[in-house]
């Protein structure tokens, strides 16, 4: 009873919510870059939201399932077929021993996920299985995954359960993924020190993603930003969607695979609630920041957190 | 001092804006009161040269503190109190660690250009470097890398123009005043001088980094 990865994708790693407790020695967090979906699917399935996924980029992994398991897709929509059977995202979907899980074409976002109901058997690195790339450790052996690798669920099923299959999301929940996003950032420390124009400039362009763009950050291409006199910064703590102004203008976003800490001026921080948004962009795609401030952010992000509960009462009631 | 939001979910106390030990020890002690005394909703506090940046759940700190408008006042509250009773806790001795070293006196590694940029030999260098107890201001940039200074003076040098693309691990930089020892291989811009043998980063260990933020470390020759 195994899931074979029989195409390896170009980056598929398996991720949980990230590796926390353990920045103060220098090891940084990790995990899926979009949260939101990944937290939607385990609910759906019924699993601990920080249950491990495979995080696939485009092209994507092929994948032989060798019993019979319930699993479902959330992120990026990556035209899926089970033995050439479209497969729907947001819902659980059976599939049968010897199907085979393959996807087609890049429709929308950049970072499609994969969970199983009862999770994979891992073992876990600093309580978590995130895969550290750099440090080559947590995951599946500290790597991505290849041809012919093998994870195993911890559940399988005589026949499928009846109830799950009526779960569906609801749209509102749904992220608004798109090409070009509008996503809103709360001033950072340095967002002050910024010239008058420039302040103008980081709220009011458009910027593009560059290809020196990964899981650790994404690369901002824009109208040169700068501050009103020049800073010197010690290194500090940084975190999941901070935007940092490098030397020569421009910026960076820290993504899920960021450095613990940092020297370059903070400029803004994404707001949690849309940090998928940005999760799911790639090189080329385009950005545009809106200003909101810090009480509005802990807000929306705790109205996501309602919507969740929502989500996981309601499949709760439908298993019953 | 100064807190401010680092995103919806941390925030940050900034005690100064200097490398200096006495404001290092302010940060690494209120790092360690709070995770000695933690408030619902802490994930973790991560001491930096001069300041503490403390991360939270959010939904969590709404729940259990409801009287405030935001999480983020709710938590400025709680670390305000905590660094209230900081003022009386005495500071605790640094532990000391021994660090043996291969100097690079002969690869094409950066020794040559220190020495050469000073007007020093190889040796002076060498000696310079070693006379000095150098502490472990923090922990940053990979697993286990230690950000220490302070380097003397007549050593210090910039970081290369171009980093390189690969550092082996082990390597011991100078960028500045600071020196730091990479944990693992990565691309680097430090110059480097020398590598130690100690592993500085062992990911299955219960404590996985070598050294702490707080640790007094000194350079040997092996």
């Amino acid at each position: 009873m195994s899931l074979t990865i029989e195409k390896p994708g170009i980056l598929t790693t398996i991720q949980d919510l990230g590796r926390t407790r353990y920045r103060r020695f220098g090891i940084n967090p990790g995990g899926v870059m979009d949260r939101t979906a990944v937290r939607s699917i385990n609910i759906l399935l019924g699993n601990d939201e920080n249950e491990a996924v495979l995080e696939m980029h485009f092209p994507a992994a092929q994948i032989q399932f060798g019993s019979d398991v319930i699993f479902a897709l959330g992120g990026a929509e990556f035209g899926a077929e089970l033995d050439g059977v479209p497969v729907e995202t947001w819902r659980p979907v059976f599939a049968a021993a010897n199907s085979r899980l393959s996807f087609g074409r890049k429709n929308s976002g950049s970072r499609t996920y994969l969970a199983v109901k009862g999770g994979f058997k891992l073992e876990h690195w600093l309580e978590s299985a995130s895969t550290n790339l750099a440090a080559v450790t947590g995951g599946f052996e500290g790597r991505k995954l290849m041809t012919g690798d093998r994870l195993e669920p911890r559940q399988s099923y005589e026949k499928p359960p009846r109830n799950i299959f009526h779960v569906r999301i609801s749209p509102s929940l749904l992220p608004l993924y798109s090409s070009f996003p509008t996503v809103r950032i709360i001033a950072g420390a340095e967002f002050e020190r910024l010239s008058a124009a420039s302040q103008v400039l980081l709220k009011d362009q458009d910027f593009l993603i560059s290809n020196a763009s990964d899981r650790m950050g994404f690369r901002l291409l824009g109208k040169p930003i700068s501050l009103a006199k020049p800073l010197e910064l010690l290194s500090s703590a940084v975190d999941f969607g901070t935007i940092q102004l490098l030397p020569d203008g421009q910026l960076t976003v820290l993504m899920a695979d960021h450095q613990t800490t940092g020297g370059y001026p903070r400029l803004a921080h994404v707001i949690s609630r849309d940090l998928p948004l940005l999760a799911q962009l790639c090189a080329n795609d385009k950005v545009a920041f809106h200003l909101v401030d810090a009480t509005h952010a802990e807000e929306l992000a705790l109205e996501f957190e309602r919507d969740l509960d929502l989500l996981r009462v309601g499949c709760q009631y439908n298993r019953r | 001092m100064r807190i401010f939001p680092l995103g919806d979910s941390a925030l940050t106390v900034e005690f100064g804006n200097a490398i200096s030990p006495e404001l290092n020890r302010k940060a690494i002690a209120l790092a360690d009161h709070i995770e000695k005394n933690p408030f619902p909703g802490l994930v973790e506090s991560v001491p930096a040269y001069a300041s503490t940046t403390i991360f939270f759940d959010l939904l969590k700190v709404r729940r259990s503190f409801a009287e405030y408008p935001t999480a983020f006042e709710a938590v400025k509250k709680c670390v305000r109190d905590l660094i209230a009773d900081l003022a009386v806790s005495p500071n605790i001795d640094p532990r000391l660690v021994e660090i043996p070293v291969a100097f690079d006196r002969k690869s094409d590694f950066d020794l040559g250009y220190i020495a050469e940029e000073h007007g020093l030999t190889i040796d002076e260098v060498i000696e310079i470097f070693k006379s000095k107890t150098y502490r472990v201001y923090m922990l940053g940039f990979l697993p286990g890398f230690s950000y220490m200074g302070e380097v003397d003076e007549r050593i210090a040098t910039p970081r290369k123009q171009t980093p390189r693309t690969l550092v082996p691990k082990g390597s011991i930089g100078i960028a500045g005043r600071q020196t730091g020892i990479y944990s693992l291989a990565s691309p680097g811009g430090w110059q480097i001088i020398g590598r130690t043998e100690v592993e500085m980063f062992t990911p299955d260990a219960a404590r996985p980094t070598y050294l702490q933020a707080g640790d007094e470390v000194r350079f040997v020759s092996v």
